[in-house]
């Protein structure tokens, strides 16, 4: 049996008075990838912040219902170690300008003040840009700033500088939208490498990537999550006529 | 449309178009006649001897300037001192709550300072701190000081400093801070580690435009740092500045100490271009590509 890593039960979420995320209960099981998708505007990226707490960070937005990290309740933790155990990468790369491409994967450790030996940093820079395929790119020109990669090895840089502080969790905000095919290929092959350490939920607007990533699938319509089963069973036989008429293309 | 027509179209054109040039070039000529005056008159009387002496008294020939020159620097030293951390702050502070009630008063109230004349800035400083008062406990002794002209002066520096800072800081995109604290990090560290160094570049150019602003400032010091003929460091006395200089020598009959004021305005000018220049560079070179 599996276990279950994040548990959601009656799980609602509102920007001021337009409810966004409707009573939404979902286990997610340990070292899995789950696609979350639907049509723009359904919800999925709010819900996505909830498991962060970082949807409490815009101003008039409100939430509700169970949200549980390891049977422990996330709301009822610091939000600072909530996002320590669950990393976060976003739509549009955001390494840190200021910072070179050894700082960027570092950042979670130095910008927090905690000090490491210059070995151990050194070997944290390698072990997670290896992860990320990026190491062999990057090796010979750590010094240079996180800005002046590319698009694609700006989101690898991204995901190491979350893998750099090994989370249990790392969620992602639709990674590839913003990168050519190429990257999101490599971004993709990714997925099933950090799958060994970590639970990875990936928000996407791309049914295909869902469908190439995932071990499971959530599918969300107006809030709600409509459905949620194995990939496969999810693109073959679903169970609901809301994701039949989705993934056939009647509306997106 | 016939020829003479259209000759008279294009005669008007051409005569417009040369109108807006003379009058671009217009805008050059105050500053280049006050520089071409100012040089004229105060290159030759700026040598090492002038730099490092204080100023004669009346009927000996040479001295310098080299209180003034010190004063300044201190006065304005300690007002930056004073206005930096608190212009920071309230402007990081606009930033992060831009639609609250208390930003909104705050900035209502840094802009109105903005426009507050620089005298009446000096004689608010000059009730609160060099008149002496007595509030029972409290007693203050009052007197001329350089400290109430840096006071004085960090008023004015406030409100440059404040909105400088905010209006950086709000181009900064929200995908940085929300990158900072997907990391777990504390809001301090965000804006100490992340959004303030992201944003130096603006926030220095605001801080060295509000130092160009006050170096010249004459009005709020003339019944704060007095000014003085000798050479102090102490910030609890009067103390002499180049504007003060300026103005108390100007107006003299005495041929020596006019010369003394045209060096000290050519200095002056020299400082307040510098900064202007060094700002420009430092904006360029410290700024962070996003």
């Amino acid at each position: 049996m599996e276990s279950t890593i994040i548990k959601s039960r009656n799980f609602n979420a509102s920007f001021g008075t337009n409810h966004v995320v409707k009573n939404v209960n979902i286990d997610i099981p340990r070292n899995h990838i789950i696609a979350v998708m639907g049509p723009s505007g359904c919800g999925k990226t709010t819900y996505l912040r909830c498991v962060n707490r970082m949807h409490e960070l815009i101003p008039g937005a409100t939430s509700n219902g169970e949200m549980k990290l390891n049977d422990e309740d996330v709301y009822q933790m610091h939000p600072i170690f909530v996002r320590l155990k669950i990393g976060m990468v976003f739509q549009r790369p955001n390494p840190f300008p200021n910072l070179s491409i050894y700082d960027n994967v570092i950042a979670g450790y130095k910008l927090n003040g905690i000090k490491l030996p210059k070995a151990e940093r050194d070997e944290i820079v390698e072990r997670s840009l290896t992860k990320v395929a990026l190491w062999k790119e990057v090796k010979d020109s750590l010094n240079k700033k996180g800005s002046f990669l590319s698009g694609g090895q700006q989101q690898r840089l991204c995901i190491a500088r979350t893998v750099a502080m090994e989370p249990e969790v790392i969620l992602f905000d639709e990674p590839t939208s913003a990168l050519d095919p190429i990257s999101t290929s490599t971004v993709e092959e990714l997925f099933h490498e950090l799958k060994t350490n970590y639970t990875l939920i990936i928000v996407t607007h791309n049914m295909q990537q869902a469908a190439r990533v995932s071990d499971k699938t959530a599918f969300f319509f107006l809030g709600e999550l409509v459905e949620y089963d194995e990939t496969k069973t999810m693109f073959t036989n679903p169970k609901d006529q809301r994701t039949q008429n989705y993934i056939t293309g009647r509306f997106s | 449309m016939d020829g003479k027509n259209i000759k008279l179209r294009l005669g008007k054109s051409y005569g417009f178009q040369w109108l807006i040039y003379v009058l671009a070039f217009a805008c050059l000529v105050p500053l280049l006649a006050i520089l071409f005056y100012i040089v004229k008159a105060g290159i030759t009387k700026i040598n090492w001897h002038f730099l490092v002496n204080v100023p004669k008294p009346v009927g000996e020939s040479g001295g310098g300037i080299a209180n003034a020159l010190v004063g300044s620097i201190i006065i304005i030293l300690v007002a930056a001192v004073i206005a930096i951390p608190i212009g920071i702050m309230a402007g990081v502070y606009l930033s992060e709550n831009r639609r609250s009630r208390l930003a909104y008063w705050v900035r209502l109230c840094t802009d109105i300072l903005q426009g507050v004349p620089s005298i009446v800035v000096g004689i608010v400083a000059y009730f609160w701190l060099v008149r002496p008062w007595d509030l029972g406990p409290i007693h203050h002794k009052g007197g001329f000081s350089a400290l109430s002209g840096s006071f004085a002066l960090a008023i004015m520096m406030l409100p440059i400093i404040v909105r400088s800072t905010e209006e950086t800081l709000k181009l900064l995109p929200d995908s940085l801070k929300e990158a900072a604290l997907a990391l777990g990090m504390p809001f301090h560290r965000v804006i100490f580690k992340v959004i303030v160094p992201v944003g130096i570049s603006g926030i220095l150019s605001g801080v060295m435009l509000s130092v160009a602003r006050i170096t010249g400032e004459t009005a709020p010091l003339l019944f704060t740092a007095f000014g003085n003929p000798y050479l102090s460091v102490n910030i609890g006395k009067p103390m002499q500045s180049l504007p003060l200089l300026i103005f108390n020598y100007a107006t003299s009959p005495y041929q020596d100490w006019l010369n003394l004021a045209w060096g000290a305005s050519l200095i002056l000018l020299c400082w307040v271009l510098f900064l202007n220049i060094f700002t420009k560079v430092i904006t360029r070179k410290w700024k962070v590509q996003l």
